[in-house]
């Protein structure tokens, strides 16, 4: 395992790379936009890897619920923090495209919304991983994650059913794309999604070693030699 | 052009700054798990 993360980081980042050179140089430049339209082969990927990276947590969440797995729970942790590092992408990235084609940096349009709205329900699930001594909090954690992934199909679906500002899907839906462009998309998604794998993997073996660390030293609290706790007893007798 | 290098840069500083706490936290567990030890061989 240690020999493969190398290779696999060495290999992303080469992916990483190409599909950069991609966007940049071979991806046709768009009639009307112009060269700011480049801007989608970040933007779309970060948000399809998000949406994944959500789903998984929905998946490891319930799998918790219903066996308390705690590997369960560190893939929900794991992917609610890496989803959330590529909504942030997004919600960055939306705003710089928005402002030179619509003229204006941010609307209270559907998606958009849905969008913010599901980047704090993740932000909330993480500060209350982070700050709740509970040991109810990964249950507490869990059903936060399932109402939280109700908003992703809410999210992807609100450009099919309502009118909004935000362009149409480009695949499947009213929008229509270059085939040159839709290759640069693909390639750009699949470098994303490998590098968003590596982190999660990187994240997960750091949990994981996190929490054998907490155990040991609790375990290394409870057997501490009798001396040392009778030390508070002698002070409550003296008291 | 000023708006698609903000918005690349931008990504690539979000990743990054990511990268830099799960290095943090991985640097301080490998301290507390060297002061754990050290703590054990005495």
């Amino acid at each position: 395992m240690k020999r493969v993360f190398p290779i696999l980081a060495v290999l992303t980042a080469a992916l990483l790379s190409y599909a950069l050179y991609e966007a940049l140089v071979v991806a046709p430049t768009e009639q009307t936009m112009g060269d700011v339209q480049r801007i989608f082969y970040y933007h779309v990927p970060s948000a399809w890897t998000a949406f994944i990276l959500f789903s998984i947590n929905f998946v490891a969440s319930v799998v918790y619920l219903i066996r308390r797995s705690n590997k369960a729970d560190i893939v929900a942790l794991v992917t609610a923090e890496v989803g959330v590092v590529f909504c942030t992408v997004v919600l960055v990235t939306g705003p710089i495209w928005a402002r030179p084609v619509w003229g204006i940096w941010w609307t209270w349009d559907l998606r958009l919304t849905l969008t913010l709205v599901l980047w704090l329900i993740y932000v909330s699930y993480l500060v209350l991983r982070r700050f709740s001594s509970s040991g109810q909090t990964p249950l507490l954690a869990a059903v936060l994650a399932i109402f939280g992934a109700l908003d992703v199909p809410l999210v992807y679906f609100s450009i099919w059913f309502f009118r909004t500002q935000h362009p149409q899907p480009v695949i499947g839906g009213g929008g229509s794309i270059d085939p040159r462009m839709l290759h640069v998309l693909m390639i750009n998604w699949l470098a994303f999604s490998c590098f968003a794998a590596l982190v999660c993997w990187s994240r997960y073996r750091l949990e994981v070693l996190r929490r054998e660390v907490d155990e040991t030293l609790a375990l290394e609290a409870l057997l501490e030699p009798r001396g040392s706790q009778s030390r508070t007893s002698q002070t409550w007798r003296a008291g | 052009m000023s708006y698609l290098y903000a918005a690349y840069i931008a990504t690539w500083a979000i990743h990054v700054a990511y990268l830099s706490t799960l290095l943090r936290r991985y640097i301080r567990l490998r301290n507390e798990i060297a002061e754990f030890k050290g703590r054990e061989e005495r």
